[in-house]
C-alpha cells in the first residue's frame, strides 16, 4: 500500500475545506489534489461515520472520516453528544455544591475535578488549607490517576484486542476503587475534596489497605508489561501509528500524556507545582515518537509513578486538621450538631445558602490523568458562582486527532482515538 | 442424571415458560454507555462482578443482534434522537435498564441540555437508581428484568401502569410493537 | 460587600508588578495590567486582541494558549471597578502559557451587547479552534476569522445561546407521582 503523501499545499485546502458545516461531511467527488495522486479523478472518496453510538469511541464521540480506499484523508470530530450543561447548572448551584457538579465531568479522575474547583474557591477567598488536608488531597488525586490509567489500560488492550488487558485493568482497578469507597463512601462522583479540605477523615486501618494497593498495582504494571510491551502484534498495532509531533501538539493546545509522549517533559505537578508536589520525589515520564506506543508507555509508567508519590505520601502524612477551621467555610463538627442548636443552626445554613465569596476571578491549572485542566471561576459577591468554567483537557486533546489520523488506516483509527484516551463527559461538560 | 436412565426420554412444559425461561437466560445487551454509568456499567461485565454469571457478559456493539438496552449515563437533546434510532433498531421483544438518575429523571441536572429522563424517548422497564449505580445495585436491577421476562407481566405492568411517561412506542410504520404483535395469518375455512 | 469591591479597586490602582504585563501595556496603551490573586491579568481593547496575541507568540514566547472562555456580567450583584477600564457586558478571556519562561499571563477584552465580536485566534493558535466555537455557542460571540464558527456542543438548529444570562436555564418543573400540581 504506498503512503499517501499530504503536502503543505494540501493541507492548507483540507484546512479550509470546512464550508459544509462542523456537523456534515461531504465526499470530495473526483478532485485531484494539488499533489495529483491522492484520489483517482473518476473515483470517489467514501465518508464513514464512527460513533456517537460505538463501541470504542469511548462514550460518545463521534467522527468522520473521509476514506480513500482504506486510507484516511480527511476526519471530523463531532462532539456535544453528551453536553450536559454542567457549566449552567454551576451558575445555579452555591459553592458549597458546586463540587457534586463538578466531579461529574471528568469521571474517570473525579478527585482532580474536585480538586481544581475546591483550590479556586480557596484562591478567591485567600483561604489556605492545613497540612494533612494538603496531603490527603495528592494521596488522593495520585490514587485516583493510577486508577485511571489502570482503567486506560484496560479500555486501550479491550479496543485492540487484548481482552485479557481489560480484564486485568479492571482487577486491580477494582481494589484503588474499593479503598476509595471506603475513604469517601462512593466510587465514583466522590464530592470529597471540598472548599476548605475534605469532607473527612482518613479511615482506621488506612495505611494497610494502601501498603496492598501499592504492591498490588506494582505487581500488575509489570505483569502487563509482560503481557504486552514487547508483544510482537501489540507493537504492530502501536508502534509509528498516529505520530505527533512536539510542535502540532503544543499549537493545539495538547497538554499531558500525549504531549509528554513527543518527547516534551512538561508536568504541571513539576513545572508549576500546586499542593506539596514540590516536596515529594517523583520522575516526569515522557516518550520519544510521539506515537501510540508512546503514549502507552507514558501511562504505563506514570502508574508507578504514582505509586511513588502515593507511597510518600503515606509515609509523611502529617497529623492536624483535615479542613481549614474557618466557621465561614467549615460545617461544625457531627457531635457539636446534636448538642448545639447554634451548630444545627450553623450547619442548615452552610449547606442551604452556603458561603460568599468576595468579587473577583481566578483560573487554576492542575495536572489530571489527562492533562491541564484548569478552573476559570468569577464571582460578584454572592453565593453562587457568575461563571464556572472548566478548562477540559480531552476537550483540547480531541484536536489532536485531526492531524494524527490523517493517512492513517481505519483500523489505526481505533488505536488512535484510545491513545487519546478522551473522557466525553469533561470534553462536553 | 444422564438421559437414558430418565424413565422417560421427554419432558413436558407449557411453551410459554419456556420461551421466557430461554429469553430470561439469554439477554443480550447493546452497548450503550454514555457517561459515568457506562463505567460502573463495563465494572459490572469486568472481572470482579462478572455479568457472565447471568449469561449477559457478550455486548453486542450493533442494535440488531442485542435485545437489551442499557441506558448507562445523562442523555442530552442531541443525543435522544440517536438513542432513539438505536432502541428502533433493536428487534423485538426488547427491554430498556434506565440505569442511574441522569437516565432515570434528569438527575441533578436540571436544565437545557438534558432529557429530563430517557422514558421520554423510550419506553423503560426497569428504573435503576443511584449516581451512578454501583455495579450491586445494577444486578438487582438486572434480575428485577430478568424476574419480569420470566412472570410475563412486563408487558402487561407497562401497559397497566401507563409507564413510559404514556409514549407510545412505534415502529416506523407507526404501529406500537409490544402492542400489536406480528399477526398470524390464518386459513379460513 | 461594599468592602471587597473598595479593595479589589486599591488593589487593581499599584502598578502592574509582573514584567510581561507591563511590557503589554508599553506596547498596547489603553490596556490596564491588575493583579489578580497573584496572577497578572490585562484588559486590552478588542481591537488589539489579535495583536497582543500575537505579540504575546512572537515576542515574549508564550507558546500555548490554553484557554478561551468568556463571562456574561448581565446580572452581576457586584463588580469589582478597574480603573481605566469601561465594564462591559461580556468578557472574552484568554489564557496564555509560555512554556519556556513557565509564565501565565491572561487577558481579558470587554465587549458590548450588541453584536459582540472580536478578532478570532486561531491562525496564531489552532488549538483555539474547539474553544472559540465552543464560546460562539455557549454565548454568541463571533470570532472573525474562523475557520469553521459553527454550533459545537448544541445541535446544529438550536436557537439561543444557553450560557447567556438572559436564555433560561430550562428549568423543567420536578413533579412528583400523585402530586396535585408542579412545585
Amino acid at each position: 500500500m504506498s503512503e499517501p503523501k499530504v503536502t503543505d499545499q494540501e493541507e492548507q485546502r483540507l484546512e479550509a475545506q470546512t464550508d459544509e458545516g462542523a456537523q456534515v461531511m461531504t465526499p470530495v467527488r473526483g478532485e485531484v489534489l494539488g499533489g495529483g495522486v491522492l484520489w483517482p479523478e473518476t473515483d470517489d472518496t467514501m465518508i464513514l461515520n464512527m460513533g456517537p453510538q460505538h463501541p470504542s469511541t469511548h462514550g460518545v464521540l463521534r467522527i468522520m472520516l473521509e476514506l480513500d480506499g482504506e486510507t484516511i484523508v480527511r476526519s471530523k470530530p463531532v462532539i456535544g453528544y453528551l453536553h450536559t450543561g454542567m457549566e449552567k447548572t454551576g451558575e445555579e448551584l452555591t459553592y458549597v455544591q458546586g463540587g457534586t457538579n463538578v466531579t461529574r465531568m471528568d469521571y474517570l479522575s473525579p478527585l482532580s475535578n474536585e480538586l481544581v474547583y475546591s483550590m479556586a474557591v480557596e484562591r478567591l477567598l485567600d483561604i489556605e488549607v492545613p497540612p494533612r488536608a494538603v496531603w490527603m488531597r495528592m494521596l488522593l488525586v495520585e490514587l485516583n490517576r493510577m486508577a485511571s490509567h489502570l482503567l486506560w489500560q484496560a479500555t486501550n488492550g479491550l479496543d485492540l484486542g487484548a481482552t485479557s488487558m481489560m480484564v486485568y485493568g479492571w482487577r486491580d482497578r477494582e481494589l484503588t476503587l474499593r479503598f476509595l469507597e471506603k475513604i469517601t463512601g462512593l466510587r465514583m462522583n466522590h464530592n470529597f475534596i471540598r472548599p476548605g479540605g475534605l469532607a473527612a477523615d482518613l479511615p482506621d486501618n488506612w495505611r494497610e489497605d494502601l501498603d496492598e494497593i501499592c504492591v498490588t498495582v506494582e505487581h500488575g504494571v509489570r505483569e502487563y508489561a509482560d503481557l504486552l510491551a514487547q508483544n510482537p502484534i501489540w507493537l504492530e498495532r502501536l508502534v509509528g501509528v498516529g505520530q505527533l509531533t512536539t510542535e502540532e501538539a503544543i499549537a493545539r493546545g495538547i497538554t499531558g500524556p500525549i504531549l509528554r509522549s513527543t518527547g516534551f517533559p512538561w508536568d504541571l505537578r513539576k513545572a508549576q507545582p500546586y499542593l506539596a508536589y514540590d516536596e515529594v520525589d517523583f520522575d516526569v515520564i515522557c516518550g520519544e515518537n510521539g506515537d501510540c506506543y508512546d503514549r502507552y508507555m507514558v501511562r504505563l509508567n506514570e502508574i508507578l509513578e504514582s505509586v511513588k508519590i502515593v507511597r510518600q505520601c503515606a509515609d509523611r502524612m502529617p497529623a492536624g486538621d483535615y479542613r481549614i477551621q474557618d466557621r465561614k467555610v467549615t460545617p461544625p463538627p457531627r457531635a457539636r450538631i446534636d448538642e448545639s442548636m447554634e451548630a444545627l443552626i450553623h450547619h442548615f445554613k452552610l449547606f442551604t445558602e452556603g458561603f460568599r465569596v468576595p468579587p473577583g476571578e481566578t483560573y487554576v491549572p492542575i495536572e489530571s490523568p489527562r492533562g491541564e485542566i484548569g478552573c476559570y471561576l468569577v464571582s460578584d459577591g454572592t453565593g453562587k458562582p457568575v461563571r464556572l468554567h472548566i478548562r477540559g483537557p480531552s476537550f483540547y486533546n480531541l484536536q489532536a486527532l485531526e492531524p494524527m489520523v490523517r493517512g492513517a488506516l481505519v483500523a489505526d483509527a481505533v488505536a488512535i482515538v484510545s491513545s487519546v484516551d478522551p473522557i466525553l463527559g469533561e470534553a462536553d461538560r | 442424571m444422564p438421559l437414558d436412565q430418565l424413565p422417560h426420554n421427554f419432558l413436558t412444559a407449557r411453551l410459554e415458560d419456556l420461551v421466557q425461561w430461554a429469553r430470561e437466560r439469554s439477554v443480550f445487551p447493546a452497548t450503550f454507555g454514555l457517561a459515568c454509568c457506562a463505567i460502573e456499567l463495563m465494572a459490572t461485565g469486568a472481572a470482579h462482578y462478572d455479568l457472565a454469571r447471568y449469561g449477559m457478559e457478550v455486548f453486542r456493539a450493533s442494535p440488531r443482534q442485542a435485545d437489551l438496552m442499557i441506558v448507562a449515563g445523562r442523555v442530552s437533546q442531541k443525543m435522544a434522537p440517536v438513542l432513539r434510532q438505536v432502541h428502533d433498531q433493536m428487534v423485538d421483544p426488547k427491554w430498556v435498564i434506565s440505569m442511574g438518575v441522569c437516565a432515570s429523571t434528569g438527575g441533578m441536572f436540571n436544565n437545557y441540555a438534558l432529557v429530563q429522563g430517557v422514558d421520554q424517548v423510550v419506553p423503560v422497564d426497569v428504573y435503576v437508581p443511584g449516581c451512578p449505580p454501583g455495579p450491586e445495585t445494577l444486578f438487582h436491577g438486572i434480575l428485577t428484568l430478568h424476574h419480569q421476562i420470566r412472570t410475563g407481566d412486563l408487558l402487561a405492568r407497562r401497559e397497566r401502569s401507563g409507564a413510559g411517561a404514556g409514549i407510545q412506542v412505534g415502529q416506523r410504520d407507526g404501529t406500537p410493537s409490544h402492542v400489536q404483535p406480528i399477526p398470524v395469518r390464518r386459513k379460513s375455512a | 460587600m461594599a468592602d471587597d469591591t473598595a479593595d479589589g479597586a486599591a488593589a487593581a490602582a499599584e502598578p502592574p508588578t509582573d514584567e510581561i504585563a507591563a511590557a503589554v501595556v508599553d506596547r498596547f496603551p489603553g490596556s490596564v495590567a491588575v493583579d489578580s490573586h497573584g496572577q497578572p491579568v490585562v484588559y486590552v481593547d478588542p481591537g488589539v486582541w489579535h495583536d497582543v496575541a500575537a505579540f504575546l507568540r512572537d515576542d515574549q514566547r508564550f507558546t500555548q494558549c490554553v484557554d478561551v472562555s468568556a463571562v456574561d456580567h448581565l446580572v452581576d450583584a457586584a463588580r469589582a471597578e478597574i480603573p481605566g477600564v469601561t465594564l462591559e457586558r461580556f468578557e472574552v478571556v484568554a489564557n496564555f502559557l509560555s512554556h519556556p519562561r513557565n509564565r501565565r499571563l491572561r487577558t481579558i477584552c470587554e465587549l458590548g451587547d450588541e453584536a459582540p465580536t472580536v478578532a478570532s485566534l486561531t491562525d496564531l493558535y489552532p488549538g483555539l479552534n474547539f474553544a472559540e466555537r465552543e464560546v460562539y455557542d455557549m454565548f454568541g460571540i463571533t470570532f472573525e476569522g474562523h475557520p469553521d464558527l459553527a454550533r459545537i456542543l448544541m445541535p446544529d438548529d438550536w436557537i439561543g445561546y444557553p450560557l447567556r444570562k438572559d436564555d433560561a436555564p430550562a428549568r423543567i418543573p420536578v413533579v412528583f407521582k400523585d402530586d396535585p400540581a408542579p412545585r
